[in-house]
């Protein structure tokens, strides 16, 4: 077996003449939150749909839980949060875990445990009893949230879990999924908030009408960029900055230099003293998640 | 086996939160409460203007049987409505997403609803039917003849309608389908009565389109047999009463029925495993 939970080989969806996802070719490790982001219409929930089997390729080949997709066994160990979803809401919160947790063909004993303990990491202990046309949409959110939880998945696919919620609903789910990861549990999480994605995703990746068009580890975004604004450059300096990161760009005397962390700032500038060049500007820039998104996908992409 | 089992209960449970069993048992209580009312009042006139035991027995059969007619119409009207958005509907609200990513195969889904939806609708034609049934007893100590096997012909007409209309939601929007299998119902109605006219007035292509309707969706042919089975054969013979039929449905029309249901079963099931959710 291999470490992937996710394996996709030119996975591909069209409908009719309209095609919803080109080509999805990815993997994700075990015990790893991976952030799915695209602009509105770029095939991400149609990506999932493919990997969850509620949605036939058309062609391409993909496997999850070491099973090709859709696979009934694997589903045991799945749990999945859909995007615009709506419940028989004619059901109490509890109700409608309960029905959710015997189609998983759970123990009944063992299940209302479980249940009293999903209520309660949700919050919705006291809405149980409530029916769940008298929820709002946070708390529908979160009992929908339980309910993909309701089997201990290994897996757990959530498809913009945070949209809709206020600050507060969204930091819970965050915590959730934090608290999956220390479990073991692999996410898959697809998301437009992408302060949402930088606090939780250990990876990303960006797609584009259809297609995987660039990955990022988040953990590696720590890096700082540190833009320098220098009276003269020699390379007898230019050797001395690349011991402490890479040059990334150099544009007559201003440079960008990229760092693992700001601890050396004090150094770099000491050093540039020391040498006396005239220091005009020392600068670091983390890059936001955003502007990583507006480059990825370029000037051409509109509002889909 | 656990999901078909799980997914016919949510359809019952479901048949009652939507207020469904409420409705039918209300207005199913006021329609035997009308027709009571009409076979006392009737029974009482019989009674007054002394008419003779062969006539009040005829009397009383056409009386049942129209009662009956009127079952077999709510039944199979019934029959259509109740699924007509179980799975259309759940497909757009998106609920069938997170039912399909749990551990069951997608024809559990098609299987459970289909055995829910017959429960209530066998439940809701013996309480009519039997209601009929029991108010002819009271009334007029009369039960028609073969009712076992003519109530079984209403039933399996109502599953005929069931299928469809499930079958139809595999594919259709809620309304769509709404229109296909009523057209369907006024198809079969209308070659229903056409097999007959052609039968009486000796045109064999009146005929013949009837009975290619009825093929197609069997379901008059099923009242018709059954109207045949519950009366008398003097009154068959003498075609007296309005529900005596010219053209007499062959036994061959069970077959066919349930052949028709077990088609349209497994289309229903093979679509809905193609489709995209
Ligand atoms: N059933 C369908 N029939 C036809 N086209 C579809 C269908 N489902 C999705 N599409 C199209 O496929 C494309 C991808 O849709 P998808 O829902 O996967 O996008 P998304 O990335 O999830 O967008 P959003 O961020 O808005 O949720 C869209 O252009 C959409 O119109
Ligand atoms: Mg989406």
């Amino acid at each position: 077996m291999t470490d992937f939970v996710i394996e996709t080989d030119r996975l591909r969806k069209e409908f009719g003449s309209k095609v919803a996802v080109a080509d999805l070719t990815l993997r994700v490790r075990a015990g790893e939150v991976f952030g799915f982001l695209g602009p509105n219409g770029a095939g991400k929930t149609t990506s999932m749909k493919m990997l969850l089997g509620l949605v036939h390729p058309t062609s391409g080949q993909g496997m999850v839980l070491g099973r090709p997709v859709g696979d009934l066994a694997a589903r045991r160990e799945i749990g999945f949060l859909p995007e615009h979803f709506r419940f028989h809401d004619w059901m109490t919160g509890r109700e409608f875990l309960v029905f959710h947790g015997q189609l998983h063909g759970i123990e009944r004993r063992e299940l209302n445990t479980r249940i009293d303990e999903l209520l309660d990491r949700v919050d919705l202990a006291d809405a149980a009893g409530r029916k769940l046309h008298e929820y709002s949409k946070g708390m529908q959110q979160r009992i929908g949230l339980a309910q993909a939880l309701l089997n201990r998945p290994r897996l757990i696919f959530l498809d913009e879990p945070t949209s809709g919620l206020d600050p507060i609903g969204r930091i819970l789910v965050r915590d959730i999924v934090l608290k999956l990861r220390e479990d073991g549990v692999t996410v898959f999480f697809n998301s437009h908030i992408l302060t949402d994605i930088e606090a939780i995703c250990d990876r990303v990746v960006f797609l584009k009408r259809g297609r995987v068009i660039q990955e990022s580890r988040l953990a590696e975004r720590d890096r700082i960029e540190l833009e320098l604004k220098l009276g003269a450059i020699d390379d007898g300096l230019m050797e001395v900055l690349a011991t402490y990161g890479s040059v990334m760009e150099r544009n007559g005397t201003t440079l960008r230099l990229e760092i693992p962390d700001e601890s050396c700032i004090p150094d770099i500038t000491r050093r540039l003293v020391e040498r006396n060049v005239p220091v005009y500007r020392v600068a670091a820039v983390k890059r936001s998640l955003e502007a990583e998104f507006i480059d990825v996908m370029g000037e051409d992409e509109r509002a889909g | 086996m656990n999901g078909i089992l799980t997914i016919a209960r949510l359809t019952i449970r479901e048949a009652r939160q939507r207020k469904i069993l409420l409705l039918s048992m209300m207005l199913g209580a006021v329609f035997l409460a009308l027709f009571a009312w009409g076979f006392h009042s009737i029974s009482t006139a019989t009674r007054a203007n002394g008419v003779q035991a062969a006539q009040v027995r005829f009397q009383w059969n056409v009386i049942t049987l129209v009662g009956l007619y009127a079952v077999n119409f709510l039944v199979t009207a019934t029959a259509v409505l109740l699924p007509i958005d179980t799975l259309s509907g759940e497909i757009a609200s998106g609920v069938m997403h997170t039912l399909l990513t749990k551990p069951m195969r997608r024809f559990e889904v098609v299987v459970g609803k289909w055995l829910g939806n017959a429960c209530i609708l066998t439940f809701y034609l013996a309480g009519m039917a039997g209601g009929v049934l029991a108010i002819a007893r009271f009334e007029a100590a009369y039960t028609p003849p073969n009712i076992l096997a003519g109530l079984g012909l209403l039933w399996l007409e109502s599953l005929v309608l069931l299928t469809l209309s499930i079958a139809g939601g595999t594919q259709l929007t809620t309304l769509a389908n709404g229109i296909l299998v009523f057209g369907l119902y006024g198809i079969a109605f209308i070659g229903g009565w056409m097999e007959q006219i052609g039968t009486t007035f000796g045109s064999s292509t009146a005929r013949n389109l009837g009975i290619a309707a009825s093929l197609l969706v069997p379901i008059e042919a099923m009242w018709q047999y059954a109207a045949t089975l519950m009366q008398p054969a003097f009154l068959r013979e003498t075609r007296l009463s309005p529900f005596a039929y010219a053209s007499s449905p062959s036994p061959f029309m069970i077959w066919w029925a349930v052949g028709h249901i077990a088609v349209v079963f497994l289309f229903a099931v093979v679509r809905f495993e193609k489709r995209d959710m």
